[in-house]
C-alpha cells in the first residue's frame, strides 16, 4: 500500500488555521514564507512517498538483525538513510550555527508527520538525533557542540537518548549508572534498556546520551547527571578513533516497529566507557525535562501520522471492496462497502480526528515558536505556556487516540484486516508503543494536571479556555447552519471541561485527581481538537467566498467539523461526568479485593 | 556553454483529467499542477551534463501562466541557476512555442536545449523538432543517453524498431524520453536556496513574437468508455470475428 502525504490538508492548516504567515514575520524565520513551506511540504511528500513508504512492509518483515554486538538494519535503509541526509532532511529545524535550516517547529512538525506516516521506524532515527541534538545544543559546552553538533545535524552521525534501566524505567530516580570522573572525562558503566536505535549500521557514529550517577551524587532525582557517550571517540580533529567500551548487548521482540532496533545496552563491561558530562553535575534530570516536550511533542506527532497512513489505506479498500447490497449506492456499479454508513462512520471518525489531532500538533509546535521569537515578553511567555501545555494532549490524546484510530482502519478490513498480508495490521502495532514510550498516557496525565494545569493555578488553562470562547463568539456571529451546529456543541463541551477543571482545582487530597487524570487528559485532548477544526470550518467558510474557490474541498472541511463537533464533541461531556463522579469508586477496592 | 531547459506546467500525473462542463477544455481550476514528468529528466541531464564540466549555466525556462513559476522555482531547487517564464494566460500551440524558445536562443545563445520530448498534457511532440528546423541547430530526439565528444554529441535514440546511435553537431537541441535518467529529489538547502535564484518575466507580448494559431478547439471529449469483451469459443470463431467483425484482418 502506497502512502501519499496529504500536502493539501497540512498546506491548509499552516496558512489559514496557525498563521504561518505570522510566524515568517518572527526574526529567524523569515524564509518560512509559505509558498517556500510549500515546496518543502511538495518534494518531501514526494521523498516520504517514493523512498521510506516502500520500504516500511519489508522493514516490519525482515525487522533489525543483531549479530555478536553489531546490529544491521533491514534491506534498503542504508540506502534510504542516506538520501535523507543527502537531501538535508534531517537538519530541518536545526541552527544554521551548526549547518542546520533552522526553519520553525511548525514546519518541522508538518515534514515529520509524513516521516512517520511513511514508515514510523525509520522516522524514530532522526527523531531520536533531534531529542539528543537539542540537549546537547541548549546544554553542553561550546566545545562539546562544535565537536559532536555538525555531524548530528548534517545525520552523519545519529544520537540515542539511555534514560531506563531494568528498575528505573518510569521512575527515572532510580537509575544506577555510575560515572567515575577520570581526568578531562569520566568512565560510565551500567546497563540501560529500551534504547532505540542504541546500535545500527546506518551513520558512521552514535552519539548517546546516558543518565548516570557520581560517586558521591545525593540520593534520587537530583543526583543524576548527564554524559555523552560516543560509539567511537572523536579525535581531535574532528576523525573517529577507538571503539568505547559500549556496545547493544540484545535487541527486544516486540509487537511492531520490528525496523527500528530497541537496543539493551551495556556500558563498561572493560573498564568503564568515556563519557563526557553534559552542563553542570546532578543535573541531568532538569536537562532531560527541557528537551521532553519536544521529544513528546514528536511522538504525539507519530500519533497521527501512523493514523493518516491507516486511513489511507482502509479508504482505498472501501473504495474497492464490494460486500453486499449497500444503503448509499447510486446504482448496480456503485456498490463498495464505502457505501454502508457504517464504514462511512469509520473513515469520518478517522478522518475528521486525524484533521484535529493534526491541527492540535501544528498550533502546539507554533506555540513554540512564538514563545521562542516573539519579542514581546508578555506574549512570549503566554505562548510558552500554551506549546507546554498543549504537549501532554499532543502526546497523550494524539497517541491514545492514534491506536484507536488504527484499529478503526483494520475494521474496515474486516478479516482481511486480521491477515498480515493486507498490512492494517502492521500499522495497529506500530501505532502501540506510541501512548507507551517517552512517558505513558498516565505520565502525561500527571504532566498535565500537576505541572501544567494546577502548579499556575490554571493561568493557561484560563488562557485557552478563553481563546475558545474567543472562536465560540466569532462563530455564533455567522450567519450559517453548520457554524451554529459547530457553536452550539462547542459551547456545551467547554462548559463541561470548565466543570471538571473547577472539580479538580476543588480538590485537596492527590488521589481523586490521579484516579481520573487519564479522563481529564482525554476530555481535554478531544476538546482542543475540537477548537482546532471550528477554526478550520471557519477558514474554509471564509475562502469559500472567493469567486474561484475549491468549493467542493472546503465544503468538506466544515463538514468534518459538524461531524467531529456532532459525534466525537460529547466525549468531553461523558468525560466530565466521568471525571465529577467517579473518583471515590475508582480506588475503593483493596488490592486483595482485584 | 549554456543550457535552456524547457519546464512546462501540467496537470499532475496522479490526477484524473476531467473534461469542464462546457467541453471548452481540461478542468484545470484547483487542481494539482506539477512539471511535466519529461520535463524533469529534461532538467535532470542538464544538470548532469553541467556536474560533469560540458556547461556552466542551466537556464529553466516556462511558457505560461504566473503560477508557472513554481514549475520553474521546482527546476532552480533541482540545481538549475535561474529561470525565465514568457508569461501568457492563453492556450499556445507548439508552433507558437518553438517560435518563443527560438527568440530566447537569439537571446541567449545556448549551446544546448533539453526539453523533453513531449509534454503529458497534449503529448504533441513537435517543439523540439519545429524549434530545431527554425533556428537550424542539429536535434536528437528521444534521447536515452547524451555523451559529449569534443564539439559533437552521440546520442542514442528510443525508435520504433530500438536503439539508434547518431551523433550531432553543437549547438544541439534534444527532447529526452523516459529513460535517460532517473530525476534527482530536490535538497531541502536547495529548495531554500531556490527563493533567490533570479526569476526574469517577460509577458509575451513584449518578445514580439507572433504567437497566434490557426488552430482552435472545437469541443473536447472524453475517450469513449471501453466495452467489456467476449469469450470465444475456438480459434477459428475469432478469426471470423476480427475478419467480419472488427474487420482488422
Amino acid at each position: 500500500m502506497t502512502y501519499t502525504a496529504p500536502v493539501k490538508d497540512i498546506a491548509f492548516v499552516l496558512k489559514h488555521v496557525i498563521g504561518l504567515s505570522e510566524i515568517a514575520e518572527l526574526e529567524g524565520f523569515e524564509e518560512a514564507t509559505p509558498d517556500l513551506v510549500e515546496a518543502i511540504l511538495e518534494e518531501s511528500a514526494r521523498f516520504t512517498g517514493d523512498v521510506l513508504a516502500p520500504l516500511n512492509r519489508t522493514g516490519d518483515l525482515q525487522g533489525s538483525q543483531w549479530k555478536e554486538g553489531e546490529v544491521s538494519t533491514p534491506e534498503g535503509w542504508k540506502d534510504a538513510y542516506k538520501q535523507f541526509v543527502d537531501n538535508g532532511w534531517g537538519s530541518l529545524a536545526f541552527p544554521p550555527a551548526f549547518g542546520g535550516q533552522g526553519l520553525p517547529m511548525t514546519v518541522a512538525a508538518a515534514v515529520q508527520e509524513m516521516w512517520h506516516s511513511a514508515n514510523m521506524s525509520f522516522g524514530l532515527c532522526p527523531l531520536l538525533t533531534q531529542g539528543a541534538v537539542d540537549a546537547i545544543e541548549h546544554h553542553a559546552s561550546e566545545e562539546l557542540q562544535q565537536r559532536y553538533l555538525p555531524k548530528m545535524v548534517e545525520g552523519t552521525w545519529s544520537g540515542t537518548m539511555n534514560l531506563t534501566e531494568p528498575q528505573a524505567g518510569s521512575d527515572l530516580a532510580a537509575v544506577r549508572s555510575t560515572a567515575v570522573p577520570q581526568g578531562d572525562h569520566y568512565l560510565v558503566s551500567g546497563q540501560k534498556i529500551y534504547i532505540t536505535y542504541g546500535d545500527h549500521d546506518l551513520t558512521e557514529n552514535i552519539i548517546h546520551l546516558v543518565l548516570a550517577r557520581l560517586p558521591d551524587a545525593p540520593p534520587g532525582v537530583k543526583g543524576i547527571s548527564l554524559f555523552i557517550v560516543p560509539k567511537f571517540l572523536v579525535n581531535d580533529d574532528g576523525s573517529l578513533g577507538e571503539r568505547n567500551d559500549v556496545k547493544c548487548v540484545s535487541l527486544e521482540h516486540k509487537l511492531g516497529i520490528h525496523a527500528s532496533p530497541t537496543c539493551v545496552m551495556s556500558y563498561g563491561d572493560d573498564g568503564g566507557a568515556k563519557g563526557y558530562l553534559v552542563g553542570k553535575e546532578h543535573h541531568g534530570l532538569v536537562y532531560m525535562f527541557t528537551m521532553m516536550n519536544q521529544a513528546r511533542h514528536a511522538v504525539g506527532v507519530e500519533g497521527y501520522g501512523i493514523a493518516e497512513r491507516a486511513y489511507q489505506q482502509a479508504l482505498a479498500y472501501a473504495r474497492d471492496r464490494k460486500q453486499g447490497k449497500t444503503l448509499l449506492g447510486k446504482n448496480e456499479d456503485d456498490q463498495a462497502i464505502i457505501n454502508h454508513p457504517d464504514v462511512r462512520r469509520i473513515l469520518m471518525t478517522m478522518k475528521s480526528t486525524i484533521a484535529a489531532m493534526r491541527g492540535l500538533g501544528l498550533e502546539c509546535a507554533s506555540a513554540f515558536d512564538r514563545a521562542r521569537r516573539q519579542t514581546d515578553k508578555t506574549v512570549s511567555e503566554r505562548m510558552q505556556r500554551r506549546g507546554e501545555l498543549l504537549t501532554p494532549l499532543v502526546k497523550g490524546w494524539s497517541t491514545e487516540v492514534g491506536v484507536d484510530l488504527c484499529s478503526l482502519g483494520m475494521q474496515v478490513h474486516g478479516g482481511m484486516g486480521y491477515i498480515e498480508e493486507t498490512g492494517a495490521a502492521q500499522y495497529f502495532r506500530d501505532a502501540r508503543i506510541t501512548p507507551i514510550y517517552e512517558g505513558t498516557t498516565a505520565i502525561q496525565a500527571n504532566d498535565l494536571i500537576g505541572r501544567k494545569f494546577a502548579r499556575d493555578g490554571g493561568q493557561g488553562m484560563s488562557e485557552l479556555i478563553s481563546d475558545m470562547r474567543a472562536t465560540l463568539g466569532e462563530l455564533a456571529n455567522l450567519d450559517n447552519a453548520d457554524m451554529q451546529a459547530i457553536a452550539e456543541r462547542l459551547d456545551a463541551a467547554i462548559e463541561a471541561a470548565e466543570k471538571a477543571n473547577s472539580w479538580l482545582l476543588e480538590q485537596s487530597e492527590a488521589t481523586p485527581a490521579a484516579a481520573t487524570s487519564v479522563e481529564f487528559l482525554m476530555m481535554h485532548g478531544y476538546l482542543a481538537g475540537g477548537w482546532m477544526l471550528a477554526r478550520s470550518a471557519q477558514a474554509a467558510l471564509e475562502l469559500n467566498q472567493a469567486p474561484d474557490a475549491d468549493s467542493a474541498w472546503l465544503d468538506a472541511r466544515v463538514t468534518l467539523a459538524r461531524y467531529y463537533a456532532e459525534r466525537m464533541l460529547p466525549l468531553v461531556e461523558s468525560a466530565s461526568t466521568i471525571i465529577t463522579g467517579s473518583a471515590a469508586t475508582t480506588v475503593a477496592l483493596d488490592p486483595d479485593q482485584l | 556553454m549554456k543550457i535552456i531547459v524547457g519546464v512546462k506546467r501540467v496537470l499532475d500525473y496522479n490526477v484524473k483529467a476531467r473534461v469542464k462542463a462546457d467541453k471548452s477544455g481540461i478542468e484545470l481550476a484547483n487542481v494539482k499542477m506539477s512539471m511535466n514528468p519529461f520535463d524533469e529528466i529534461a532538467v535532470e541531464e542538464a544538470l548532469r551534463i553541467k556536474e560533469a564540466g560540458n556547461a556552466d549555466e542551466v537556464i529553466a525556462v516556462s511558457i505560461g501562466p504566473s503560477q508557472s513559476q513554481e514549475t520553474i522555482r521546482t527546476a532552480l531547487a533541482m540545481g538549475a541557476d535561474r529561470g525565465i517564464l514568457i508569461e501568457t494566460d492563453e492556450q499556445l500551440q507548439p508552433l507558437a512555442i518553438a517560435k518563443l524558445f527560438k527568440h530566447l536562443v537569439e537571446k541567449e545563445e545556448p549551446g544546448l536545449v533539453v526539453l523533453g520530448k513531449q509534454a503529458i498534457d497534449d503529448d504533441s511532440n513537435q517543439t523540439g523538432q519545429m524549434l530545431s528546423a527554425m533556428t537550424g541547430m542539429s536535434q536528437a530526439t528521444f534521447a536515452s543517453k547524451v555523451e559529449f565528444d569534443g564539439d559533437h554529441l552521440k546520442v542514442t535514440r528510443e525508435v520504433d524498431a530500438g536503439l539508434e546511435s547518431i551523433k550531432v553537431s553543437l549547438p544541439s537541441i534534444i527532447t529526452a524520453d523516459l529513460r535517460l535518467n532517473e530525476p534527482r529529489y530536490a535538497k531541502l538547502p536547495n529548495i531554500m536556496k531556490a527563493k533567490k535564484k533570479p526569476l526574469e518575466v517577460i509577458p509575451v507580448a513584449d518578445t514580439g513574437v507572433d504567437v497566434s494559431s490557426g488552430l482552435s478547439v472545437v469541443e473536447v471529449n472524453e475517450p469513449p468508455k471501453r466495452e467489456a469483451g467476449i469469450i470465444v469459443n475456438s480459434v477459428a470463431e475469432l478469426v471470423e470475428k476480427l475478419r467480419n467483425e472488427a474487420k482488422v484482418i
